[in-house]
């Protein structure tokens, strides 16, 4: 049964279709997700790689296609898209903590809200969890004390205290300072291996070769070739791929 | 942090001296108010209008908190509704901010007190005289039966109508707090699994309310001054207790320059709490 349960994907997207107004921002997307897998999403502004990864969470509507997510389907029901809400955590470019609390209460307030879990489970997994991304004395503190990769390592502490079993990020590099962006590259890679399963919307090539078991190239609303980092790398299929490569790997 | 030296010492600063920089409306002001205060004490004729006004000044401070109070609450339903995908909410509290903002302030009181209470009353009388029709001498339908306009008081009429208008003005201050707090909150509390409603309660409205506390400061004061209005509606407030000052003495000086010095006192005060408050919320965030 075991293998049966890890081998059946936890994400299955199938010809998924989005549009803004005339925009056609997904043109038919196909993925599967099995549990513990790495998955690296990159391509040009534009080519719809954000939009696809916040259709998982349902914080983008898809029009056309399906999406499942552990066995639940996204559609209209309220109840189906908080269910996969509460599996599904989220870090985003901007961090989008809550600058009205402190950290401590950034991480516990969904626990105890949502998981209705009481204040004290709430508070010490919040340490364990702040201890994990290396800042555990800034507990009390407000985000605008903390510096931008700080920031960003409560956000993932904030996703991970729900407990999800999916990590969706959003470019969480691209609104850092170059010497911050290790400190959150060194958390995700760690949490990659401790099997989190994990869609990651980047340009940071290293964090691909280190932990990606799949690469998806985004363009134009489409997927245009996937594989794994070192078929991606070492031996890229199309054009536009080896194109858009050079171009981030010149310098 | 050491203070500089040069701060210090005050000869350095050659711009302390400068009479163009000096606050002259606060001492005019002031000169005004000293002048007035020693009036009251001084002059038989103003100390017995300043007597003869206090009463208005409780009942116009009265009028203004009463009103102000249902007013933001008020102003905050009808501010979610104006921020709410709920087609029927969202319309009715818009067509409820449009018509007020489009009424005159003075025309809605005057409707609310003689219109709208008198229809009210109308209705309830009706329900009560049906009610008798099928159970007679029922004590319950009896009482509404026998409800009269005479009952409502025209100070509570007023409040009620101050409310009404400054709902609408203050769901829109709600509003543009609301509108204020960016899309990333929503959706960083939506990705944790919160509801609207949770997201709404824990991190959208602690954040607006800190920012609109300042414009709804303001809108207090204006409020103070638009009780006032209450003076169509015969209520004896300040300015009401003030005219009738002025028709029984004819010292028209004397009463109208103790109403607008008290309407000053308070304003003046207030927004002295308000500008506090603003460079409170200017440290907290």
């Amino acid at each position: 049964m075991v293998s049966e349960y890890t081998a059946k994907p936890i994400i299955i997207a199938r010809n998924v279709h989005k549009w803004y107004g005339h925009f056609h921002a997904l043109k038919g997307i196909n993925m599967e997700v099995k549990r513990g897998e790495v998955i690296v999403i990159f391509g040009p502004s534009g080519s719809g790689k954000s939009t696809f990864i916040r259709t998982i969470n349902r914080l983008e509507e898809h029009q056309e296609g399906q999406i499942i997510v552990d066995d639940i389907e996204l559609t209209h029901d309220l109840r189906n898209i908080e269910a996969i809400r509460m599996e599904t955590g989220m870090v985003f470019q901007q961090f989008n903590l809550f600058p009205h609390l402190t950290v401590m209460q950034n991480i516990t307030l969904a626990p105890i809200q949502v998981r209705k879990w009481d204040r004290e489970r709430a508070e010490s997994i919040a340490r364990q969890l702040l201890e994990r991304v290396g800042i555990p004395e800034q507990a009390d503190k407000y985000p605008g004390q903390l510096s931008g990769g700080q920031q960003q390592r409560v956000a993932i502490a904030r996703a991970l205290a729900m407990q999800p079993k999916i990590m969706l990020f959003d470019e969480p590099t691209s609104a850092l300072d170059p010497e911050m962006i290790k400190e959150v590259l060194d958390v995700m890679i760690e949490l990659a291996k401790s099997g989190m399963t994990m869609l990651v919307v980047t340009h940071e090539m290293g964090f691909a070769k280190a932990v990606a078991d799949r690469m998806y190239f985004f363009d134009d609303g489409q997927i245009v070739e996937s594989g794994t980092p070192n078929e991606i790398f070492s031996n890229p299929k199309e054009d536009r791929t080896k194109l858009f490569l050079s171009q981030i790997l010149s310098h | 942090m050491e203070p500089s030296p040069v701060l210090k010492a005050p000869g350095l600063l050659p711009q302390r001296w400068n009479p163009a920089k000096w606050p002259w409306w606060v001492i005019v002001l002031a000169l005004a108010g000293l002048a007035i205060t020693w009036l009251i004490f001084t002059s038989a004729n103003y100390n017995e209008t300043f007597i003869y006004l206090t009463t208005g000044i409780y009942t116009t401070l009265r009028i203004t908190l009463f009103s102000f109070v249902i007013a933001t609450i008020l102003g905050l339903l009808a501010g979610l509704a104006r921020v709410s995908k709920n087609v029927f909410l969202y319309n009715i509290s818009t067509l409820y901010v449009e018509i007020v903002r489009g009424v005159p302030l003075v025309v809605l009181l005057l409707y609310i007190a003689f219109a709208l209470f008198p229809v009210l009353v109308e209705v309830v009388t009706g329900i009560g005289k049906w009610g008798l029709s099928l159970m007679p001498a029922n004590s319950f339908f009896q009482g509404m039966a026998d409800f009269t306009i005479r009952v409502i008081p025209m100070e509570g009429r007023a409040i009620i109508a101050l409310a009404f208008g400054y709902g609408a003005y203050e769901a829109e201050v709600f509003r543009a707090g609301i509108q204020s707090i960016g899309k990333g909150q929503m959706e960083a509390a939506k990705s944790l699994g919160m509801n609207y409603f949770q997201a709404m309660r824990f991190i959208i409205l602690p954040q607006a309310i800190r920012r609109v506390l300042p414009p709804l400061g303001n809108d207090f004061i204006a409020c103070l001054k638009d009780s006032s209005l209450a003076t169509v509606l015969a209520v004896p407030e300040l300015t009401q207790l003030g005219r009738l000052r002025r028709a029984s003495t004819f010292r028209v000086l004397e009463v109208f320059n103790m109403v607008a010095f008290l309407y000053l006192s308070m304003t003046l005060l207030l927004s002295a709490a308000v500008r506090w408050l603003e460079q409170r919320m200017k440290i907290l965030e």
